[in-house]
């Protein structure tokens, strides 16, 4: 059963047929496309197999994954029985929404379990993680060519993701320098762009913006033109988490940093510059004006939910999110375009921060050899591709699958302007906050400051010299200022 | 071979044999000893409550990250004098005792009314009581979403019934000067049924003889609320008081799943600033302070109310 159609899979791999002969004599054979998919890659896999690694040396290992609720989960649960019958070894995991996910992390690393042998992080976390000794640098794993395959391609992971996920654990230590540790292997990434409703849009009369004084006026201008929506979705809560996204995106595209590394490799605050205020005071502006009513509690979700139902007309939030919400049972599926993002009137390009969902190892792992296999294929390219293609593995890390036609052809099809969109961004894309161990504590300030000055708490002048007051008394304590 | 099985059998035979036979020597405890085992359980108990107690002592008086392990030491007192001079600090012990405060005064005065209205045993009465115990079925997280989709300013139905009265743009806890407002309504909703199931079993138990007495001689209803219900419920309502006080100065739930604190620091209360120092800054010193200041608190508060129990309880004996 299935000969015919493993042997014109095999082709395809070969590089015999194109993508397109393939899938049409899959066709023709009354294959389905997503079958068509899991052939392709048990092809690949078996291609992987012949590549004259020992993919058997850990048979009969079992190893144990902690992952979050995501669809790159998903992705690699639907793709793992490959990975079984490519190295013989097993995989158990346990899953958590992502509400609780950090806390069942931290709990299970900081008790020294070897319970779990690898697991998902964000590269932030790894701040936490690395120095704390809870975590491998897997720069040993990638250089050793007798624990990697040879088709693995590290230098196939888009650069600024890569180079993000790696520190040297110095405090505003730059990532990806010389001397860094590989902390966690980037899985699938954010970029922080405009996903806009063109239906809205074309109602309301409105052009993309271009810069946030014009980001700021045409959300002014879809709420008060569109009946029951506000203008604009940004994340809101008091968590680190709303600084990141597009809020970062935009202070960055202004030259902005959060913190100054002195020469002597001390901190301070950066925030209270002229720009930043400027900046603050229309971004504050902003979500004032046409900013969800009840913009301090939204997290991503809220955000992103608000989009898909048609209550707000954008957001400037992670693209992917943009992605999920333009398919589904959303009632505005279909409606969603993408468009880059430069705050900044006078930059080049945009400089979207990103957030990278990674894999990273656990040093109390007792299978550490066997964990790097199902990490090396989770985020090599044969997944990467079967996850782009097949499941909803957006945004993949590397430059194979972005190159991919079939990839990028599926994307223009249906989420216009995001091919667009990611590569005119992807060049300026990378974790611009300084690494240092107190990340969570400042921004986590930082968000909190910008609630008070959306409600008018505090003018952004003085809320701005405050935090930074406050930035520098919390570095002082913790020996870094 | 038969030998061997039969020899086997014959011991089997033997031990059974045994089983029912009287012990030889019976084990004795001195009688010395007695008090000791028989507290021993208490002591493990107890052992197992100050272990993690006074390992919370211990990090408290540290200056422990865990994302910088190389600087852990102790640092004594300093975590808790930096408390002095830090105003987010200052910050959380307002708005936690404003809210605990708020919350009980609340629960106290709507649970005492509604216990009153509900103290004569009828079937409609009870009916109603235990209808009234929904909320406390709930749990508060739950509770707290639900709120949440209530007071949801775009399509809550709160907000919807708060524009119908003439209040516009009603942001709910989305907004700093209503945010208190919204988790004491939540907190309320939640645990004033506990308090007047407590007051109403109080009410229930309480002797007839002095309310027969007073509505033989006519005396006022209010003056005998004022003068004999109130003082005899004084005992019921400390208890009711001292339970909601320990746990509303330890709320989390209800407004970390609101939210998170903010907006700004209107409602950092000393649980939510502890479980984020801890699990997003993970800096174990400053969070274990901030327990252990939270712990004395309830100490001081629970100290106060006991011993007030006690005058309390002393005196009605000394009455009688």
């Amino acid at each position: 059963m299935y000969e015919k159609e493993k042997r014109l899979a095999k082709s395809y791999i070969n590089g015999k047929v194109s993508r397109r002969s393939m899938l049409r004599g899959m066709a023709s054979m009354g294959v389905t496309a997503a079958t068509a998919g899991v052939l392709v890659n048990a092809a690949a896999t078996q291609a992987l197999a012949q590549n004259g690694f020992d993919w058997k040396k850990h048979a009969g290992t079992t190893v144990k994954l902690l992952l979050n609720q995501h669809p790159y989960a998903d992705a690699m649960i639907a793709n793992i029985e490959n990975f079984k019958e490519l190295t013989g070894m097993d995989v158990v995991y346990d899953i958590f929404p992502e509400d609780v996910y950090f806390d069942k992390v931290t709990a299970a690393l900081s008790s020294g379990s070897s319970e779990y042998d690898a697991f998902m992080t964000g590269a932030y976390m790894t701040w936490t993680y690395g120095p704390a000794g809870w975590i491998d640098d897997l720069n040993e794993y990638i250089g050793d060519a007798s624990k990697t395959n040879p088709d693995y391609n590290w230098e196939d992971m888009l650069e600024g993701v890569r180079d993000s996920c790696a520190w040297n654990g110095q405090p505003g230590g730059a990532l990806g320098s010389d001397d860094a540790k590989q902390w966690c292997i980037p899985w699938g990434y954010e970029q922080n762009n405009l996903t806009y409703n063109s239906r809205m849009f074309k109602e309301a009369g409105l052009s993309i913006p271009t810069n946030l004084d014009e980001l700021v006026g045409t959300a002014s201008e879809a709420k008060s033109k569109l009946d029951g929506v506000y203008g604009i979705g940004v994340r809101g809560s008091r968590s680190w988490a709303t600084i990141h996204p597009g809020f970062l995106s935009a202070y960055a595209n202004f030259g902005q940093k959060d913190l100054n590394v002195s020469d002597d490799g001390k901190l301070s605050a950066a925030m209270n510059t002229d720009v930043s205020r400027s900046m603050h005071e229309k971004w504050v502006k902003m979500i004032q004006e046409s900013g969800a009513p009840d913009w301090s509690t939204h997290t991503w979700y809220q955000a992103g939910t608000d989009l898909g139902a048609g209550k707000s007309a954008m957001i400037f939030d992670a693209d992917i999110l943009g992605y999920f919400m333009n398919g589904g049972d959303n009632a505005e599926a279909g409606n969603l375009s993408f468009a880059p993002f430069a705050a900044n009137p006078d930059a080049d390009a945009p400089t979207p921060n990103i957030w990278i969902w990674s894999l990273a190892m656990a040093n109390a792992s007792k299978k550490k050899d066997a964990a790097w296999y199902f990490m090396q294929w989770a985020s090599g390219p044969e997944h990467g591709l079967f996850g782009a293609t097949e499941m909803d593995f957006v945004n993949p890390v590397r430059k194979s699958v972005w190159a991919d036609a079939g990839f990028r052809s599926r994307l223009d099809k249906s989420y216009s302007g995001y091919v667009d969109m990611h590569d005119l961004s992807a060049p300026g894309a990378k974790i611009h906050f300084t690494a240092q161990p107190l990340f969570f504590d400042l921004t986590t300030e930082w968000a909190a400051t910008l609630q008070k000055m959306v409600a008018s708490e505090v003018p952004v002048d003085e809320g701005l010299d405050q935090l930074a007051q406050s930035v520098d008394r919390q570095l002082k304590e913790a020996g870094l200022g | 071979m038969y030998q061997l099985i039969q020899g086997a059998l014959e011991r089997r035979i033997m031990a059974t044999a045994t089983v029912g036979d009287p012990p030889k020597r019976k084990f004795k405890i001195n009688k010395k000893y007695l008090p000791y085992l028989l507290s021993l359980p208490a002591l493990l108990t107890c052992i197992g409550i100050l272990i993690p107690f006074f390992t919370a002592v211990a990090y408290s008086l540290q200056r422990y990250r865990l994302s910088q392990p190389w600087a852990r030491k102790y640092n004594w007192g300093e975590n808790y004098l930096n408390f002095m001079t830090d105003p987010s600090f200052w910050n959380t012990l307002k708005v936690s005792m404003t809210y605990a405060f708020v919350t009980v005064g609340v629960e106290l005065l709507l649970g005492l009314g509604i216990a009153l209205l509900l103290q004569k045993r009828t079937r409609f009465n009870n009916f109603v009581s235990i209808m009234l115990l929904m909320p406390l079925m709930t749990a508060p997280a739950l509770a707290s979403l639900m709120w949440k989709l209530m007071t949801n300013p775009g399509f809550g139905v709160l907000s919807y019934f708060a524009e119908l009265i003439g209040i516009q743009d009603m942001r709910w806890a989305s907004d700093p000067s209503t945010a208190m407002l919204t988790v004491v309504i939540v907190d309320v909703w939640v645990y004033t049924p506990f308090i007047m199931i407590l007051l109403l079993a109080g009410l229930r138990s309480l002797p007839r003889q002095p309310f027969e007495a007073a509505e033989l001689d006519g005396v006022p209803r209010l003056f005998v609320f004022w003068k004999i219900t109130l003082p005899m419920l004084t005992p019921f309502l400390l208890t009711a008081t001292l339970f909601r006080v320990i746990e509303s100065i330890q709320q989390f739930d209800i407004i970390y799943a609101m939210t998170q604190g903010g907006p700004g620091d209107t409602l950092t209360v000393f649980q939510v600033e502890a479980y984020l120092n801890f699990f997003q800054s993970t800096n174990v010193g400053r969070s274990a302070a901030l327990l252990m200041i939270l712990w004395a608190i309830t100490y001081f508060l629970s100290n106060i109310f006991i011993k007030n129990w006690l005058r309390l309880r002393e005196k009605a004996h000394g009455d009688a």
